[in-house]
């Protein structure tokens, strides 16, 4: 008498659908995934519907992978139901894990990003002012859409998170390992990040060309320069996350000779990827002079939007003060 | 009887753009009277690129879509070299062109054997349960599924190496790529190509086998549910062909005369977006025309993108092999334009066999290995458009920036939105056709999915590996809410 | 909260060895001074980790100090300068956040400087005072109420 197959649930919130790729990226090795489980719902690709979520039994599917950040109200009702249904839940991809690059959106609001979609662009041509609304009548039928939120939220700013599986999007070798540690039952303790807890410099290729005492004396932005493929890019003086970033990605984009964003998000001990990178880069700079700190500091254009660049829902602060955006 | 209101709501819809859900309004007769595709998603790339550095984008704006990130990626990195004015190296130009290549075959070959195909593959009235990648192995061997698999890995690998990693490229800098190519991967990619030219062929024969030959199926493709006459948009090059990486844009009318050419950087003079309260997308138009409304025939000013819109908007494909089946299509279907919405599918095909036979060319010149990958900006950077075409129709970036390359103001104009008045049409014309009397059937579901899947939406993806097909509820209701009745596709 | 008008909530990271001891004289010589710091003693300045100031700010401080020794004088050399660079380019930062430069402060104050550590507590109250409350609400959620 065979056990019943695990179920196991896919869904998408403020989505590329990178992750659902990510899935598919598996190949071959997907076939043995789909013999060992059950999957019952997944929006991109079967025909389950949201009732049938809601018919099943509470902890009923074993676990739900929820891919994207949560920013309208539809999302956010599907991720609790997830959350009722699911034993467990896995925050896949860095847009659930850290809020990712929609996260972005929190240097703005709804209604700057209402406006300029609908309003100031310059191929839009919207001379009544129509913008979407959560119900409007057209010829006589109510048609809704679901809210859009001033804020960016991490799944677990949302709901209770057992596991995440980091990365934009997460390599085939943690997903694979994330989905064989679940179907074997040996998780590490709840609340893990299902990555090695070190950071990128650990494993990059290119840490033993770091100088004993690295410095930068001027930084330097990809376009303006040849990159050395084989020298540490903060050596050059190119930002590169990989000291506050997690390892486990494979330094793929290190590989394509360009420096790494930050999307592993940080190890364990750190609660700030974006300010622990700040920490750093200051350390690192190559004068105590105050006039060349300033002008040095000037060269780093948009140090929010960099040091953040995948994390900032998660971060200390979230977003930036509504009263400052006009 | 009389006072009822009846609302079918289709939510969500699957294997589509992300999260969208169709209301279908019947009238007293049970006809229907008004149909709408609802897209309830929204992230606000435009607002958010503000304020980054502009280098930076060809990593944030590909996020917009995990299918398509390529074509966000290369039309952003020529919007920057755009705001930088200065242009890729030989090289670094042959090297975008072969990842772009490689792309639009292995995304092309997806679609039709895991998403849209089923439907021609398989047969609209084949039982759901084998409408899927599963059914089209058992129809065309299970040589031709594995073969499917292996070209779209190798051809991902290629990406992979040139570009770090194929979800989300990396490798695009202004005036150049960040990674070039050694004598040995040259030679290993260019048998890659050389199996995708012959695996593209193998999937024209195949469609030939199930489709062309089938009676059946060739009715439902020229058949009237299935027809929109609209305008069509598409990237030529200087001989008209068809291109996919640049050249101008090329505008055909209903009756596929030429009705405007313009170079990227001129696009807000012939297209802007309509704006409805019932949805998040917008509906692009031709200015020149002015909105007027969902309609189709000679008055309207919507166009369509993607496969059959370039190979209409085009005098040809720019490879050999491709150009006889671009021939062979147009003879088969009644000259050009072709207006029969499902024959996207066919062109697709063609468009892949260009894509793989692009390929074959890239790599035999050997000059692809040259070390001269980069061009280093010396110009302030102020403005610039990028204009790619996208498996899914024409991209469109345009970024302005201060003269330190910041970032100020974006525009976007994503390559489905092009579609959506025209996908909004199709699915309200395909409900018509079919919903008659109140009487709603399995049948209806078929074909109100085959009415939106034929233009390959950006979000289609999951689907490639498993079984599936597009799950639809449909509910009646009556004025007072209650449910009259549900029909359930598993 | 005095008679309803706003009260600067300041929080103060003082290195031992200088600000600390200078903040010391200025009690012991029985300064007086505005009430409304909350001193946090760190051996140096140069361990004020950003994310400290980020946690105050978001916990209710309208305003965050950091005061260490003079450059030069940095009892392990070079703490105070690496707070100077993290101080910069954290302040510009924060601008992004729309949190106004002038609500982080940085400061040297040697331990015989009572008089100084009494001046930049008036000036740095006053300050805010003008400036009104941070009001950080990043943490509260719109969603919806259900």
């Amino acid at each position: 008498m065979s056990a019943a197959k695990p179920k196991v649930a896919f869904y998408w919130c403020s989505s590329c659908g990178g992750c659902e790729e990510s899935i598919v990226d598996l190949a071959e090795d997907i076939l043995k995934v789909v013999a060992a489980v059950d999957i019952v719902f997944w929006p991109v690709a079967l025909d389950f519907k949201k009732k049938d979520v809601e018919a099943m039994e509470d902890g009923s599917i074993a676990v739900s992978f929820i891919n994207g950040a949560v920013r309208l109200s539809e999302q956010e009702e599907m991720v609790k139901m997830l959350r009722k249904k699911s034993g467990l839940i896995v925050a896949h991809g860095a847009c659930s894990h850290l809020g990712g690059i929609p996260g972005l959106g929190n240097f703005w609001n709804k209604e700057t990003i209402f406006n300029r979609s609908y309003l100031t662009t310059p191929s839009t041509d919207n001379p009544d002012r129509t913008v979407p609304l959560e119900k409007v009548e057209v010829e006589g039928k109510e048609l809704t859409l679901p809210r859009f939120y001033d804020t960016v939220y991490a799944l677990d700013q949302v709901i209770d998170v057992d596991y995440y599986l980091p990365g934009c999007a997460p390599p085939r070798d943690l997903i694979m390992n994330a989905i064989q540690a679940i179907l074997d039952g040996k998780l590490p303790p709840k609340g893990a990040v299902l990555s090695p807890n070190k950071s990128l410099c650990d494993d990059c290729g290119r840490n033993e060309s770091k100088p004993e005492k690295l410095v930068i004396k001027e930084i330097k932005r990809p376009w303006e320069v040849e990159m050395d493929p084989e020298k540490c890019f903060l050596a050059q003086g190119i930002i590169c996350m990989g000291p506050a970033t997690r390892t486990g990605c494979g330094e793929r984009c290190i590989e394509a000779n360009m420096p790494c964003r930050g999307c592993f998000g940080p190890t364990d001990q750190v609660f700030d990827q974006g300010a622990k990178f700040l920490s750093a880069l200051a350390s690192i700079l190559d004068t105590d002079d105050e006039k060349e700190i300033e002008k040095i500091v000037d060269t780093i254009i948009d140090p929010a939007g960099t040091f953040y660049r995948f994390s900032l829902p998660s971060s200390i602060l979230r977003r930036r003060r509504m009263e400052a955006i006009k | 009887m009389s006072e009822m209101n009846k609302r079918i709501t289709i939510d969500p819809i699957t294997r589509l753009e992300g999260h969208g859900k169709i209301e279908i309004f019947l009238d007293d007769k049970g006809d229907v009277e008004r149909a709408f595709l609802q897209v309830p998603e929204l992230r606000g790339f435009e607002q958010f690129a503000v304020g980054r550095p502009v280098e930076e984008l060809p990593r944030i704006t590909p996020r917009i879509c995990g299918v398509c990130p390529t074509a966000h990626h290369m039309a952003s990195t020529k919007a920057v070299d755009a705001v930088f004015h200065v242009e890729p190296t030989p090289t670094a130009r042959k090297l975008r062109e072969l990842v772009y290549n490689a792309f639009m075959m292995e995304d092309h070959t997806l679609h039709f054997f895991f998403l849209g195909g089923p439907d021609f593959v398989v047969g609209p009235q084949a039982p759901a349960a084998e409408r899927n990648i599963l059914g089209v192995i058992g129809k065309v061997g299970l040589e031709i599924g594995g073969k499917v698999i292996r070209v779209r890995r190798e051809c991902r690998d290629i990406l992979n190496y040139l570009c770090g990693k194929v979800i989300h490229p990396v490798c695009g800098l202004p005036g150049g790529v960040s990674k070039g190519l050694d004598e040995e991967h040259r030679v290993q990619f260019l048998e890659t190509a050389k199996f995708a030219v012959e695996f593209a062929q193998f999937a024209l024969q195949a469609f030939d086998d199930i489709v062309l030959k089938n009676k059946e199926y060739v009715d439902i493709v020229v058949g009237d549910a299935y027809k929109m006459e609209t305008y069509y948009m598409g990237l030529v090059d200087k001989d008209n062909k068809v291109n996919f990486y640049d050249g101008d844009v090329r505008v055909v009318n209903t009756e596929g005369k030429e009705f405007a050419k313009f170079k990227p950087r001129d696009y807000l003079d012939h297209i802007a977006e309509h704006v409805e309260p019932w949805t998040y997308i917008k509906f692009p138009f031709l200015k020149k025309i002015g909105w007027k409304g969902f309609i189709e025939g000679k008055d309207t000013s919507i166009y369509r993108v993607a496969p059959l819109a370039r190979l209409n908007a085009s005098d040809g494909m720019a490879t050999p092999l491709a150009q006889e089946h671009y021939e062979r299509m147009y003879k088969t279907l009644g000259g050009k334009p072709v207006h029969n919405t499902l024959a996207f599918h066919w062109a697709r095909l063609i468009e892949a066999l260009q894509a793989a036979e692009a390929m074959v060319q890239l790599l035999e010149d050997k000059d692809i290995t040259d070390l001269g990958i980069r061009n280093i900006p010396t110009e302030k950077p102020d403005e610039g458009v990028g204009v790619i075409e996208a498996p899914r129709g024409v991209l469109i970036h345009h970024y302005k920036t201060d003269p330190r390359g910041i970032v100020e103001e974006t525009n976007l104009i994503v390559a489905t939105i092009h579609n959506s008045a025209a996908i909004s049409m199709s699915v309200e014309k395909a409900a018509k056709a079919f919903i008659k009397g109140g009487k709603v059937s399995e049948g209806l579901l078929n074909m109100a999915e085959m009415a939106f899947r034929p233009y390959d939406p950006c979000h289609a993806c999951g689907t490639h590996a498993l079984p599936g097909d597009m799950p639809l509820v449909i509910n009646i209701y009556d004025k007072d809410k209650e449910l009259v009745k549900q029909l359930k596709r598993d | 909260m005095t008679n309803g008008a706003f009260e600067p909530r300041l929080v103060g990271f003082l290195c031992n060895w200088c600000s600390y001891t200078g903040a010391d004289l200025a009690g012991t010589a029985r300064m007086v001074y505005a009430p409304n710091i909350r001193i946090i003693r760190v051996m140096c300045s140069g361990r004020v980790d950003p994310q400290f100031v980020l946690k105050a700010f978001s916990e209710g401080a309208d305003g965050v100090l950091i005061s260490g020794c003079h450059p030069g004088d940095c009892h392990y050399q070079e703490g105070n300068y690496k707070a100077l660079r993290r101080h910069r380019l954290l302040t510009r930062m924060l601008e992004q956040f729309g949190i106004e430069k002038e609500r982080f402060r940085l400061e040297w104050v040697s331990a015989a400087e009572g008089v100084k550590f009494q001046q930049v507590c008036n000036e740095f109250t006053e300050q805010i005072r003008k400036l009104g409350p941070l009001n950080w609400n990043g943490g509260k959620h719109e969603r919806s109420q259900a």
